[in-house]
Order: structure tokens, then sequence, then C-alpha cells
């Protein structure tokens, strides 16, 4: 009995400080906007150059356009979204009352689609829901990002800090060997990022295409080669909530353009 | 389609002015294949044209290599006032325009 509990302290005190050194420090937050190169930083700077405003301009559109039998559209609950959207992205993911747990931007609005106006959700990483969110995130453009902070939250925040700390894959890797203690070095070519969530749904160059943070992480879990989550999966969410509050104080950047 | 365009929306005549459009299309090569091995059929934009009052002043061949949304920047000289038309043009009748006012003292 002795020996094994001398084992569990020996092994709890061997992993504790590899567990507590490797989190980022709030004043040392950085976004990936500040790994780039200056070309990729100007195709975001510049509205007229930066593709994903193509999107944010559909998303106006359908922001204005009525859909669903309930013959509504979201301009005619949430008004102007330049002042009613304003902020609204920073906090999300947010806790849903009669879901009793996160849901995403992307869900918020399908979940708006059937409550609301008695459509058909759109499917994940289709260009009208990338519009819409996209749309919507823009007005947060600036805000910092405060999400996490509902009590509520708490062990969904947990649960994503979990997920983010366990290694996965056949190569055994957790996000926080590569975002927390390897940042600012190189995986082959690329620069490795502290994975501060601050632009999405942004436009990577090599989608070609505006996408989700969700397809993000789908992406990084086969490059470990883990089973990746699905889309809307609760982990998935988690883990979005918790890198969203990781992310706190950033400026949000929606559309952010990424390599 | 959507498209974003950068005239200057005033210019001294003579002065040399940067013209910058961004257009929303997938450019699909007709290079890749679905996960059950059937070619994907190419969908790109085939040619751009900007006409300054009436007269080309531009034009561009789109070929598959070039990206999706494609970036196209040029420059042209302020003669007059008026306004600048885009035209994009491609596979399956694929055609989008624009127009931008310019007012050239």
């Amino acid at each position: 009995m002795r020996f094994w509990r001398t084992i569990m302290v020996v092994t709890l005190v061997a992993t504790a400080p590899v567990l507590l050194a490797s989190e980022i420090t709030p004043a040392a937050r950085r976004s990936g906007y500040t790994f780039m190169g200056p070309d990729t930083r100007a195709m975001q700077d510049d509205d007229t150059s930066n593709p994903g405003m193509l999107f944010v301009l559909d998303g106006e559109t359908l922001w204005g356009k009525k859909a669903g039998s309930a013959g509504k559209a979201c301009a005619d609950c949430h008004g102007d979204a330049r002042s009613s959207m304003k902020g609204v992205a920073a906090h999300y993911p947010a806790f849903d009352k009669a879901l009793a747990r996160p849901v995403t931007l992307d869900q918020r609005i399908n979940l708006c689609r059937a409550n609301h106006q008695q459509a058909t959700p759109l499917p994940y990483e289709s260009r009208d829901l990338l519009a819409l969110s996209a749309f919507v995130a823009h007005q947060s453009r600036g805000v910092a990002i405060s999400a996490g902070d509902d009590p509520q939250l708490k062990p969904f925040v947990e649960q994503g800090r979990d997920l983010f700390m366990q290694r996965e894959g056949q190569l055994n890797l957790a996000c926080s060997n590569c975002h927390d203690d390897n940042f600012d070095k190189r995986l082959a070519g690329a620069p490795i990022t502290q994975a501060q969530p601050t632009g999405y749904p942004l436009y990577r160059l090599e989608w070609q295409t505006l996408g989700s943070l969700e397809r993000r992480l789908r992406s990084c879990m086969n490059g470990v080669r883990a089973q990746a989550y699905d889309y809307g999966a609760p982990e998935l969410v988690a883990l979005e909530l918790y890198l969203m509050s990781r992310a706190r104080g950033l400026p949000m950047e929606t559309p952010a353009v990424r390599p | 389609m959507a498209a974003l365009i950068n005239v200057p929306p005033k210019a001294k005549r003579g002065d040399i002015i940067e013209i910058r459009t961004l257009t929303s299309h997938i450019m699909e090569t007709g290079f890749r294949h679905t996960a059950d091995g059937r070619l994907v059929p190419r969908d790109i934009i085939t040619s751009f044209t900007c006409r300054y009052n009436g007269a080309e002043i531009f034009r561009a061949d789109l070929f598959p290599a070039i990206a999706a949304n494609p970036y196209l920047s040029f420059f042209t000289v302020a003669k007059e006032s008026g306004k600048f038309e885009f035209e994009w043009i491609g596979d399956n009748g694929y055609s989008s325009t624009a127009s931008a006012p310019i007012t050239v003292e």
C-alpha cells in the first residue's frame, strides 16, 4: 500500500511542473497575425484585398434576406447588425439555457433559424453559414475577447482545457505540446503559433476559402493522426470555448487571413 | 457575386492611379478528383476586362493555376471623370459585372 502511494506521489510530483510550466501568461499572448509575413499581413489589413470581406458582404445580404416558413430575416428581430451584433462574437461560445451547454456562433445561427425563422439548419462549413457568422463576427472587430466569463461555463472551459492538454493520435501529441510549449519555433517551414482564435471564421490561403475554428481544429487532429471529432461535437465546442477563454483580452480580427 | 473594387474616388488629370479588384469565385481547376475518383469539372473565370468610359484599358486571361477569389491590380492614367466598368466571364456561362465612379479634376 505504502509502496503504491509512494509511486503515485512521485508520479504527481514529476508530472505537475510539466503541466504548470506550459501555460502562456496573459501578457505574452499573441495573435497568429504576429507570426505572419508582411505580405499576408497587408492582405488582411486592406479590406479591398482581404478575400474574407467577400464573405462578409455575402453575409450582409443574407442578414436582410427572409428565410424559412416564418418569413423573417435576421434583421427583422436583430435590426442593424452594426449596433446589435457589436461585441457578440467576442463572448462566443456562450451558454445556452435551453440546451444547458455552450453553443458556438454557428450553432446559435442555426438555433435562430430553427426556432425563430422555421428554416432548415445550414450545413457546417457551407458558404451561407460561414458568410453569416463572418458578418456577425466582423461587427466585433477590435473588441477584446471575453468568452468563458459566464460562471455556468466553468466546467466546459475545464473540459476544453483537459482536451487541450491531453495527448492523442498516433503521434501522441497534445495541442499544448506545440502551442504552449513550442510556439515561435517552426514545424517544417511553417511557424508554430500560440493557437489564439482571434479571427474566425478566417480566410486560409491553403483552403482558398473561409473556414471555421472547428475546421482548423479538425485539421490539427488529422495532423497528429487522431480521429477528429465531428462538427458540432461537444468536445469540439469545449475546445473552442477553452481556446477563446485562453485568448481573453486579444482583439477580434474577423475576417482574418492566415497562410 | 460579391466583388470588391478599389478605385480612388478623386484624382488629378494625368495622375497614375492603381485599380484593385477582388471577386468571389471558386476557380475549380478541373484537375481534381472526388473521393470516389470522378473528375471535378473545371469551373474558372476565363477573362477579365476593364473599361474606362467605354474604352477598354485592361484585359486579362485567367487559367486554372490562378487561386480562388482572383485579385487583380493594375494601373491607368486618370484622363476624365466617369466610370470604370469591370466584367468577369467564365465557364458555364458565368458572368459578373461591377463599376466604380471617378472624379478627375
